[in-house]
C-alpha cells in the first residue's frame, strides 16, 4: 500500500504500552481524505447519532469526556461550549483554529491533509451542539495544499448533504467556510484570528468580552483547535466514559503526539495522555545513531526546556507543569548534543520578533531587544552582564504583554540559562559556529550536502 | 495628560449603580463601569499612560498603566479594567510589582525612541518625556542599534509623521476611526516595524486630522504649520473661542512674541469635548495677511489715503450727521456678541434707525420672523448634550460636517450610541453616511413639502412613515441650517412639524457671530434679547437700559430693502462691518448700492471691495486681537481673551463708542465690563415674541432636460477669506465637483470625471462630474470652491440653472 508521506507511515509497536491509533488508525489508506475513503473506515457514523441527541446532551458528553483544548491552552472544551448563551436569538459561530504555526507543532496540518473529513464531521456535530448555523475553518495560509484539501472535503460533504440545509433530514442547517490566513503567527491567537477573519488587522482583542460572549462579528463564538474538534465524533460515538478512561483525571483521553528533531523516526504517534516521554521517544526510534538527548520541549517553542533528567515524565498537563515546563501542543521537539542551546533559543526569539504583531510595548520592543542580545551570544560578542540583562528583559515581557505571544517569547531563555548557563558564558567569547558546527546538528545532513 | 472629572465609560443606565473600590489603601465609591485609571484620577492618583484617552475606547496596548489587583496573578492595565465591588488595587505608589512593570515598559518604550527631545516639537510638553522622568530609569541599558525610518512622511499636506518617534499607542488611528469616522490612517506592518500609514492613493483627507497631532503623546505627528516654529515653554497661551463657525469650540491660542504660532482644541466637555476641526486649528494666517488694515483712511477709490484717527472720526461723524436717520447698519456675521450689541445700540441711539441687519447670507422676512419667534433671546438649547440624548435628530438644509463640524462630531457620537439621524437633503454625503443617516432625498425647494409630509399623516413612502414616528419620540430635535432662509416655506414648515411632533428646534447658522447678532438685536424687527420693536414694552425696557428717552418705534428695513433704499437714495449713509458683497445672493446689486450710497463708513479688518469704496475706513481688531465672546448655535456664551496683545487696533465697540462721542452721544460700551454689565440689566423678555412665520410650502421646481435645480453649500475648507494664506490646510480641502444623478449624467452624455458646466444668465462654473444619489435634474456644486456661486451665477439654491457637458456654457 503506497503511503502519502514518509512522516505519516504507520508505526510498529515497539513497546508494551500500546499506541492507540484512533484518528490515525487508517492514515495509511491513500483515499482516506475522500468522502468514500472516510466512510469506508467508519466515518460519518457519529453524525446521525449526534443529530439524534439534544445539543445540550452533546455538550454534556464532551464535558464528561474531560476533553481539553489541544491548541495549547488546554481549556476544558465542554465548559467553553457551555459559555455560549443559549436561546439568545443571536447568531452563534464555530471557528476552527487551523492556523497551526507554532515552531515544532505539526499535528493539525497532517491531520487535515490525511483525514479532513474527521474535522468536517466534528465541525457539524460541534455546530449542532452550540447552535451555530455558520462555521469557519481558518487554515494557515502558508499551506495551500491543506486549504485545497479541506475545501475539497467540505465540497464533498455539501454534495452528500452532510453540510447545507436540513442535514440528514434533521432540520439542522449549517454552512462551512474554509478561510486561508495570510501568514501571521499571531492569527493563531483566537481573537486575532477573529479579527483576521472579519477582514481586520490580525491583532488580538481586549478580553473580556471573551469570544463565547462576543466573538466573530460580536456574536457568541466558540474557537477550537483542529485536533479538539476531530476527536468530537469519536467521543460522541464511543461515549464520554470511554474517552475519559484514558490518561489521568486532569489529563484524560487520547492525543496526537508529534515527535520532531534528532529522533530516528519523526512523526505523529497517537497515544493515551500520560504516556511517559521516554516511551514516545522509543516509538520514534530513539535518538539519532550515536547521539544523546540534550534537551527537549514538550509542546512547541513556547514552553520551557526540559533535559534528559525529565525522560520518564508522563505526558500530562500536571506532570509537565510540575517539572517546570508546559504541555503546550503536546508536540515534543527533541535535540541532541550537537545542538547549541544559544542558537536554538536565538532562532526562536527571532521567530517571535518576526511574528510580534506590534500592538503592545513589551512584546514589540522586548523581542527586538532580546534578539539583539541573543545574537550577541550567538556571535560570541556578549558581555558577562548580558546574561542577567537578558533575564531582566524577559521579565519585563513575561506577564505584561497583551497576549500570550509575548509570554512565549520570554519563555525559552530562563530555562535554557538554568540548564546550560556555561553555553551562554561561552557566548561572551566564541562564535556558536565554532562550538557547534551547524552541519553536525542538521537533521538531514545528507540531503543538504 | 488628560484629566477627566467623571466616569467616561459605561452607559448612563449603569451610572446609577456604584461600587466600592480600594486604591492604594484609599476606599472610594465610583459609578459601576468606571475604569480603574479614572477612579484613581478622582483620588488624585495619576497612573502613567499613553494609549489611554478618556474619549476613546480602551485598547490596553501600551501597557504603561499596569497596576496590581489583589487576586490577579499578573499586573493589569488600569485603562481597560473596570472597578469591581470590593476590588483592592495597588498602583505604582504602593506596589512594587506595578512600579517595576511601569518602569520596565518605559525602558522598552525608549529603546527604539530616538530621544531627540532637544529638536522635537513635543519636547517640553511631551507625555513620553514627562513620564520617562517620573516612571523611568535615569539611564538606559539598551546599547544596541535603534530602529530608524526615513523622516518625515507627509500623511497629508498638513500632518507629518516621524515614525521613529511613534510608540504605537494608536490614539491617532483610533480617533480617526472612532471619533471622526475618517479611517484614512491605519497601523501598517507589524512588530517593531509597525507604523502609522495611509493608503497609496488616499491621503489623510479628514476635516479633523489636526486632533491626531494634539493627542499624539509623543512628537510623532506634527503639523506642517507649527513644525520647528517654537518651543512650548516659549509660548504664551490664551483661552479663546473659535471665530470660524457657530459650533463654538473652546480653543487655546499660543503666541510667541505676540504672533500666533498655533491653536489647539481646549477641553470643553459641554461643547467641543477635546476636539476641534482643522479650519479652527490651522486657519489663522489671515491675521497677518498683507491686506490687513492698519490705519484709518478717508477718500474713495484712488483718493483713499491714510489719516489720523481724529481726522477719520471727524469725517465719519460729519457724513453720518448729514445723513441723520436716513442711515443704516449692515454688519455681517463675524462680530462678537458685545460688538454686535454695540452696533445695535449705535443704530438706535446714535443714528436713530432700526435699519439694521447682520445677515450676510440669502435671507428672507420669513427667516427674520423665525429668528424672532424661536431663536432671539431664547434660553439655552437645544444643546450638544440634547443631541447626544435625542432619540432622533432631523437635519434640514444643514450639512453638519461642512457647516458646523463639531455638531457633526457630536451627532456621530450620538449615532454610534443609537441616536437616529434623518436628513432632508438632496444627496447622501460622506458626512451623512458617517452618521448612518436616513436620507429623505429632496429637491432643493422641496424641503417645506417634505417637512409638511412628515407633519401630516397621509399615505407616504416607508422612510417618511418611519421618520414621522421617530420624530414624535420625546427628546427629538430638528436642526435647521441658515440655508433654509433661501428656501421659501421651509422655516415655517419646520415650526409646523416641531409643533406637531413636540420636537425642539435648533437653528445652526454658519458664522460665529450670527447667533450673537440675533440676540443683540441686529435685526430690523428685534431689539436685544428677542424684544420685538413693534412691542411698546420692549422699546420702553430697552430705552430704560440704554438711558434714552425712546428707541425708534417703526420696524426697520432688512438687508435687501436697505440696499434698495441706498441705491434709490432713501438711505443716505451706510455703516458696514465686515460684509463681503460676494456673500450676498446678488453681489451685483449689493455693489451697486454701496457705490451709489452717499456716504459709506466701513469698519473692517482687511482691505477688500467695500473698504476700497468706503468714504471712511476704520480698521478694527480681529477676534484673536481682542477680548469678547460669541454665542454659539446653542445660545451658549463662548468667551475669549485677546491672544495677540500688542496690536494698536481696537474692537468695533470701542471705535463705535468713540464715533458716538464725536457725534455727541455716549454709547457707553467702550469696555467689555461696561457692555456686560449693561447686557445683564436686560431681564429675560417675557412679553409677546414675533409671530412664527406662516409661509406656505413652495411648489417643487421641475426643470426640463438640460436644466437642473441648484443645490449648493459651502464646504468646510474652501476659498473663504479666513482660510486664505494657508496652503497646508487648503491641501486637504475636498476637490470641487459637479454632482448629478446617473440618469441626469446619461441625459447629458457625460461620464464620471468629465467637465460639466453649471450656468445661469449671469455666468457659469465648471467642475469635474461625480455621480451621486441625487434626485434627477438636481445639480450639486460647492458654494465657494474655485468659483463662488453667488458671484459667478448670481442665484441661490433652489434656482433652476442649465447644466451642460464640457467647458462651454
Amino acid at each position: 500500500m503506497p503511503c502519502p508521506h514518509p512522516m505519516l507511515q504507520p508505526r510498529t509497536r515497539g513497546s508494551d504500552v500500546p499506541l492507540t491509533p484512533l484518528l490515525t488508525a487508517h492514515w495509511d489508506q491513500p483515499d482516506l481524505h475522500t468522502l468514500h475513503g472516510y466512510r469506508r473506515h467508519g466515518g460519518y457514523t457519529a453524525l446521525p447519532q449526534a443529530l439524534g441527541m439534544s445539543p445540550d446532551a452533546i455538550i454534556q458528553t464532551v464535558k464528561d469526556s474531560g476533553l481539553r483544548g489541544r491548541g495549547g491552552a488546554a481549556f476544558p472544551t465542554g465548559m467553553k461550549w457551555g459559555f455560549v448563551p443559549q436561546g439568545d436569538d443571536r447568531p452563534h459561530y464555530l471557528v476552527v483554529n487551523a492556523d497551526e504555526s507554532e515552531p515544532g507543532a505539526c499535528k493539525d496540518i497532517p491531520l487535515m491533509m490525511t483525514d479532513p473529513h474527521s474535522l468536517v464531521e466534528g465541525v457539524v456535530i460541534t455546530s449542532y451542539a452550540i447552535r451555530a448555523r455558520h462555521a469557519f475553518i481558518y487554515v494557515r495560509g502558508e499551506v495551500p495544499f491543506v486549504v485545497r484539501r479541506v475545501r475539497e472535503a467540505v465540497a464533498q460533504a455539501y454534495e452528500a448533504g452532510l453540510i447545507g440545509t436540513n442535514i440528514l433530514g434533521s432540520g439542522f442547517d449549517l454552512d462551512v467556510v474554509v478561510h486561508a490566513g495570510a501568514g501571521a503567527y499571531i492569527c493563531g491567537e483566537e481573537t486575532a484570528l477573529l479579527n483576521s477573519l472579519e477582514g481586520l488587522r490580525g491583532q488580538p482583542r481586549l478580553k473580556p468580552p471573551f469570544p463565547a460572549v462576543s466573538g466573530l462579528y460580536s456574536a457568541p463564538t466558540v474557537v477550537n483547535n483542529v485536533e479538539t474538534i476531530a476527536y468530537v465524533p469519536t467521543i460522541v460515538e464511543r461515549g464520554a466514559e470511554w474517552f475519559a478512561s484514558f490518561g489521568t483525571e486532569k489529563s484524560p483521553g487520547i492525543k496526537l503526539f508529534a515527535m520532531s528533531g534528532h529522533v530516528q523516526r519523526p512523526g505523529i504517534y497517537e497515544a493515551p495522555m500520560g504516556i511517559p516521554f521516554s516511551e514516545l521517544l522509543g516509538y520514534a526510534g530513539g535518538m539519532r545513531e550515536g547521539h544523546q538527548l540534550k534537551f527537549w520541549l514538550p509542546g512547541g517553542s513556547s514552553v520551557p526546556l526540559l533535559t534528559d533528567a525529565h525522560l520518564d515524565i508522563p505526558m500530562t498537563y500536571e506532570d509537565i507543569a510540575g517539572a517546570g515546563s508546559l504541555f503546550g501542543t503536546g508536540t515534543p521537539m527533541v535535540f541532541d548534543e550537537t545542538t547549541s542551546v544559544v542558537r536554538a533559543v536565538s532562532r526562536w526569539i527571532e521567530f517571535y520578533k518576526h511574528e510580534s504583531c506590534g500592538k503592545c510595548t513589551p512584546c514589540r520592543e522586548g523581542t527586538y531587544w532580546l534578539v539583539d542580545l541573543l545574537r550577541r551570544f550567538d556571535e560570541g560578542q556578549a558581555v558577562a552582564s548580558d546574561l542577567e540583562k537578558t533575564l531582566d528583559v524577559g521579565e519585563q515581557i513575561m506577564g505584561r504583554s497583551f497576549c500570550a505571544l509575548g509570554d512565549a517569547a520570554a519563555t525559552p531563555y530562563p530555562s535554557a540559562l538554568k540548564y546550560f548557563r556555561s553555553e551562554f558564558e561561552d557566548g561572551t567569547r566564541r562564535h556558536t559556529d565554532e562550538l557547534f558546527p551547524p552541519a553536525a546538528a542538521t537533521v538531514f545532513t545528507e540531503v543538504n550536502a | 495628560m488628560t484629566i477627566t472629572t467623571s466616569a467616561q465609560t459605561g452607559d448612563a443606565a449603569a451610572a446609577s449603580e456604584t461600587v466600592s473600590v480600594t486604591i492604594d489603601g484609599i476606599e472610594t465609591t465610583v459609578d459601576k463601569g468606571t475604569l480603574i485609571i479614572r477612579a484613581a484620577e478622582l483620588l488624585g492618583i495619576a497612573i502613567p499612560r499613553f494609549c489611554d484617552h478618556p474619549l476613546l475606547d480602551p485598547v490596553a496596548a501600551c501597557r504603561m498603566c499596569l497596576i496590581e489587583i489583589d487576586g490577579q496573578a499578573k499586573p493589569q492595565p488600569a485603562c481597560a479594567v473596570t472597578c469591581g465591588d470590593g476590588m483592592v488595587v495597588r498602583t505604582q505608589l504602593t506596589s512594587q510589582v506595578a512600579d517595576q512593570a511601569q518602569e520596565g515598559v518605559m525602558e522598552l518604550l525608549l529603546i527604539n525612541h530616538p530621544l531627540d527631545c532637544p529638536i522635537c516639537d513635543k519636547g517640553g510638553e511631551c507625555p513620553l518625556q514627562n513620564q520617562a522622568m517620573t516612571a523611568g530609569r535615569s539611564t538606559t541599558r539598551f546599547d544596541g542599534r535603534k530602529r530608524t525610518f526615513p523622516k518625515p512622511i507627509a500623511l497629508s499636506t498638513q500632518v507629518l509623521l516621524d515614525r521613529e518617534r511613534c510608540v504605537s499607542c494608536a490614539r491617532c488611528t483610533r480617533f480617526s476611526e472612532e471619533i471622526a469616522g475618517d479611517p484614512f490612517i491605519e497601523l501598517l506592518d507589524r512588530g517593531s516595524q509597525q507604523q502609522v500609514g495611509i493608503a497609496e492613493s488616499q491621503t489623510f483627507q479628514s476635516y479633523y486630522s489636526g486632533n491626531t497631532i494634539q493627542i499624539c503623546p509623543v512628537g510623532a505627528l506634527t503639523s506642517s504649520l507649527y513644525r520647528f516654529r517654537a518651543r512650548p515653554f516659549d509660548l504664551v497661551s490664551t483661552p479663546t473661542s473659535c471665530e470660524h463657525c457657530a459650533s463654538g469650540c473652546s480653543l487655546r491660542t499660543d503666541t510667541r512674541s505676540d504672533k500666533v504660532q498655533r491653536r489647539m482644541a481646549a477641553t470643553s466637555p459641554e461643547v467641543n469635548e477635546e476636539w476641534n476641526c482643522d479650519k479652527g486649528r490651522f486657519a489663522f494666517a489671515y491675521l497677518t495677511a498683507p491686506d490687513r488694515l492698519a490705519t484709518p483712511m478717508v477718500g474713495r477709490g484712488d483718493d483713499q489715503e491714510s489719516v489720523s484717527w481724529s481726522q477719520a472720526m471727524s469725517a465719519a461723524a460729519d457724513g453720518l450727521r448729514a445723513a441723520g436717520t436716513a442711515s443704516a447698519v449692515l454688519t455681517g456675521g463675524r462680530l462678537s456678541y458685545e460688538d454686535a450689541y454695540a452696533y445695535a445700540k449705535f443704530a438706535r441711539t446714535v443714528l436713530g434707525t432700526n435699519d439694521v441687519d447682520f445677515r450676510a447670507h440669502a435671507s428672507s422676512t420669513e427667516e427674520a420672523q423665525f429668528l424672532g419667534s424661536h431663536v432671539a433671546g431664547a434660553p439655552l438649547g437645544p444643546t450638544y448634550a440634547d443631541l447626544e440624548a435625542a432619540p432622533v435628530v432631523l437635519l434640514v438644509a444643514f450639512e453638519p460636517e461642512d457647516e458646523s463640524p463639531i455638531v457633526a462630531l457630536r451627532l456621530r457620537k450620538a449615532a454610534r450610541r443609537g441616536t437616529e439621524v434623518v436628513t432632508i437633503a438632496p444627496v447622501t454625503t460622506r458626512g451623512s453616511a458617517k452618521l448612518s443617516a436616513r436620507v429623505l432625498a429632496t429637491v432643493p425647494g422641496g424641503e417645506a413639502s417634505a417637512l409638511d409630509e412628515l407633519a401630516g399623516d397621509g399615505p407616504a413612502a416607508d422612510d417618511v412613515v418611519a421618520t414621522r414616528a421617530a420624530v414624535r419620540r420625546p427628546g427629538s430635535v430638528i436642526l435647521v441650517g441658515e440655508r433654509a432662509a433661501a428656501l421659501p416655506g421651509t422655516l415655517s414648515a419646520v415650526v409646523r412639524l416641531a409643533s406637531a411632533a413636540g420636537a425642539r428646534i435648533g437653528w445652526v447658522p454658519r458664522r460665529a457671530g450670527d447667533r450673537g447678532a440675533v440676540d443683540a438685536g441686529l435685526l430690523p424687527t428685534l431689539l436685544p434679547g428677542g424684544r420685538p420693536v413693534e412691542q411698546a414694552q420692549a422699546r420702553v425696557d430697552t430705552a430704560a437700559v440704554w438711558g434714552v428717552e425712546s428707541v425708534p418705534a417703526e420696524p426697520g428695513r432688512d438687508l435687501p430693502a436697505i440696499l434698495e433704499a441706498a441705491t434709490s437714495g432713501q438711505v443716505k449713509a451706510l455703516v458696514v462691518a465686515g460684509l463681503d458683497p460676494d456673500d450676498l445672493p446678488d453681489p451685483q446689486a449689493a455693489r451697486a448700492a454701496f457705490a451709489a450710497v452717499e456716504f459709506l463708513v466701513a469698519l473692517d479688518t482687511r482691505s477688500h471691495w467695500v473698504t476700497e469704496h468706503a468714504h471712511v475706513v476704520l480698521p478694527v481688531a480681529a477676534a484673536p486681537e481682542k477680548a469678547g465672546s460669541f454665542l454659539n448655535w446653542e445660545g451658549r456664551v463662548r468667551p475669549f481673551e485677546a491672544a495677540v496683545r500688542s496690536t494698536l487696533l481696537r474692537s468695533d465697540a470701542w471705535v463705535l463708542t468713540a464715533l458716538a462721542a464725536q457725534l455727541g452721544s455716549s454709547l457707553g460700551v467702550g469696555s467689555l465690563a461696561q457692555t456686560r454689565r449693561e447686557l445683564a440689566e436686560f431681564e429675560p423678555w417675557a412679553g409677546p415674541r414675533l409671530e412664527p412665520p406662516e409661509v406656505a410650502a413652495a411648489e417643487v421646481p421641475s426643470p426640463g432636460a438640460g436644466f437642473a435645480v441648484l443645490a449648493s453649500w459651502r464646504q468646510l475648507l474652501d476659498d473663504g477669506v479666513l482660510q486664505q494664506e494657508e496652503p497646508y490646510l487648503a491641501g486637504t480641502a475636498r476637490p470641487p465637483v459637479v454632482m448629478l444623478s446617473a440618469a441626469t449624467a446619461a441625459e447629458l452624455a457625460v461620464a464620471e470625471g468629465d467637465p460639466v458646466t453649471v450656468a445661469s444668465e449671469r455666468g457659469s462654473v465648471t467642475h469635474a462630474l461625480t455621480v451621486g444619489d441625487l434626485p434627477d435634474r438636481v445639480v450639486l456644486i460647492p458654494a465657494n470652491s474655485h468659483g463662488r456661486v453667488t458671484s459667478e451665477l448670481g442665484v441661490s439654491p433652489g434656482a433652476i440653472v442649465t447644466v451642460s457637458s464640457g467647458g462651454g456654457a
